[in-house]
């Protein structure tokens, strides 16, 4: 069955929340209603957002480093979220999987928010109703963009391509592929939600470099010895042109 | 969790309306079979149904304070079959109906006997009535229980010991409530109530610490490890991505200070149980309406402070990602 999700890579994740202003951008722009902020100018303000950025340091100084964890909702496989829901508003898509909200039967009860252990549904305080990542549904199957552009607002977004998109459940997609070859791993696997989006973890990158490797050993003039073998903190034509 | 108070109210008045039925019905059913007086039909469970109506409906109108679109509401009954919300939307009314059928068939007196068992005990229309009522009542109880324990990653409320509260606090304010509507009212069935007052008391108070027994000695399954999938003991929060508030800073915290924090639990601890349960004795052996009300009133006022603990003492999962600004 097919499942749209984000593959987030956070070993690329460089935590400039482009991701978040696009995600803003697009849906308080959509034909559903803003993402409303409440006083954004005054003492408290405050904001419907669907996606956000986490910063989190790891291990002890001075051995440490920062994650960006970008969080919007995973459209678990088994979202907890959906059945409490009294009225039907809270629904799972069958043809892509998509957990999407009908803002004209939800009540504002905000028991689903309560039953999804990843905090990413918010009550909007404008209209009254909760709000959660829609993966751009209506931008990913809009026939009138150019087939590049159907996709989520916040992977168009990513400078770092830290984002990616499509059928987690079709092992051809380039999202499978990555969860699959990189280690991709879901959030709060004790609860059994089976969250469809997947995140891919911090890799070591270190390169080995041997004393050769350092010296232009395979530089031609060196080879014909058509000069004398210059030294070696001596430039080299290889520095000042290009053949 | 933050508590809201249209939740505690609601709650909390449903529970005495619920526990209130229970004790008149439980008072018809005796009489019935002869241990207790007879009481007369449209002053004692006509007005006492009244009484229940009342709390029950004030519980049901504070509910609406809680949605963000109350003309909506009606939509709420159509989840039934998955929701425990939906199920408590459709008995909660159901039951105030039956309870007010009641107290009608009791006020007007157009309570034919239905049939004779074993030629002494008469059944009539407003036991049959209240059999129904009785089964909504315990249901509701059921339903109210189960909204809360019924998510599992709120691991404070994941407890059977959560319907049992709601069931036995609920019946003990309610027969606290009757003890003092029958000394009002001046009916023989004061002493009864008031024994099961202290025992359902009692018996909340056993089931009430069990459950701060256990929530104190939790041991919570997700962690900021398995929040974002690293595995590293040492993981810190440096920021959460905005500096302003949001749904997810409201909702999910309490905000008191831990000393506040304490003191409302060991409010409700008093209040709800040891007080009430001297009031009732006081009451009982001077038989003073006035000292059985003061005891409802206690214990109602401790259990707002309970239901504000219930709420409060609650860790959601989600606040592991909303730890600093």
């Amino acid at each position: 069955m097919k499942q749209l999700a984000l593959v987030i890579d956070l070993n690329v994740c460089v935590g400039c929340h482009a991701c978040v202003t696009s995600c803003k951008e697009w849906n308080t722009s959509g034909t559903a209603g803003y993402l409303a902020d409440m006083n954004p100018f005054g003492k408290d303000p405050t904001g419907t957002f669907f996606n956000r950025v986490m910063t989190f340091e790891v291990g002890e100084f001075p051995n440490t480093e920062t994650v960006h964890f970008p969080k919007s909702c995973l459209h678990c496989e088994d979202p907890p979220c959906v059945p409490v829901c009294p009225t039907g508003a809270s629904y799972k898509r069958d043809e892509d999987g998509i957990v999407l909200v009908d803002y004209d039967k939800c009540i504002g009860c905000k028991y689903c928010s309560w039953a999804c252990p990843y905090g990413v549904r918010e009550l909007d305080e404008h209209q009254k109703v909760m709000k959660k990542c829609t993966l751009c549904v209506d931008r990913i199957y809009d026939e009138s963009l150019p087939e590049a552009e159907r996709k989520p607002a916040c992977v168009l977004a990513c400078p770092t391509s830290a984002r990616l998109f499509g059928d987690v459940n079709d092992p051809d997609s380039e999202a499978a592929t990555a969860i699959r070859e990189r280690g991709g791993y879901q959030l709060m696997p004790e609860w059994g939600t089976k969250p469809a989006n997947h995140y891919l973890p911090r890799r070591r990158t270190r390169i080995t470099i041997h004393e050769d490797e350092l010296v232009r050993a395979d530089n031609p003039l060196k080879k014909e010895r058509q000069l004398p073998m210059p030294d070696k903190d001596e430039q080299t034509l290889d520095d000042v042109t290009s053949w | 969790m933050h508590p809201a108070f249209s939740v505690i109210f609601l709650t909390t008045l449903i529970g005495v309306g619920q526990g209130l039925f229970l004790a008149l019905y439980t008072g018809q059913l005796y009489s019935v079979v002869k241990v207790l007086p007879v009481q007369d039909s449209p002053g004692f469970y006509g007005v006492g149904s009244l009484i229940a109506v009342a709390f029950l409906i004030a519980g049901l109108f504070a509910s609406f304070f809680h949605l963000g679109h109350p003309e909506r509401a009606w939509r709420s009954a159509a989840r039934w079959r998955t929701s425990w919300l939906s199920r408590e939307v459709i008995v909660l009314p159901a039951f105030t109906g039956m309870v007010a059928l009641y107290g009608l068939v009791h006020y007007s007196g157009l309570n034919p006997v239905l049939f004779t068992f074993r030629e002494t005990f008469q059944v009539d229309l407003s036991l049959l009535i209240g059999a129904v009522a009785t089964l909504l009542a315990f249901t509701l109880f059921l339903c109210t229980g189960m909204i809360y324990a019924c998510i599992k990653f709120l691991q404070e409320w994941a407890t059977p010991l959560t319907v049992v509260n709601y069931t036995l606090l609920g019946s003990a304010s309610g027969f606290t409530l009757a003890t003092a509507f029958a000394a009002w009212h001046g009916s023989g069935l004061t002493s009864f109530y008031g024994g099961w007052a202290i025992l359902l008391t009692v018996l909340a108070f056993v089931t009430r610490v069990a459950a701060l027994i256990r929530n104190a000695r939790i041991r919570h399954k997700s962690s900021l490890q398995t929040a974002i999938g690293v595995r590293h003991v040492r993981i810190e929060q440096k920021s959460q991505g905005f500096m302003a508030g949001s749904f997810n800073t409201r909702e999910f915290f309490h905000g008191a200070p831990t000393t506040v924090f304490r003191l409302i639990k060991w409010t409700f601890l008093v209040l709800v149980f040891p007080v009430p349960v001297f009031l009732l004795a006081i009451g009982l052996g001077a038989q003073a309406a006035v000292v059985f009300l003061a005891a409802f009133a206690v214990q109602y006022l401790g259990l707002i402070a309970e239901r504000w603990f219930f709420f409060a003492q609650s860790n959601h999962p989600q606040n592991l990602y909303y730890q600093t600004v």
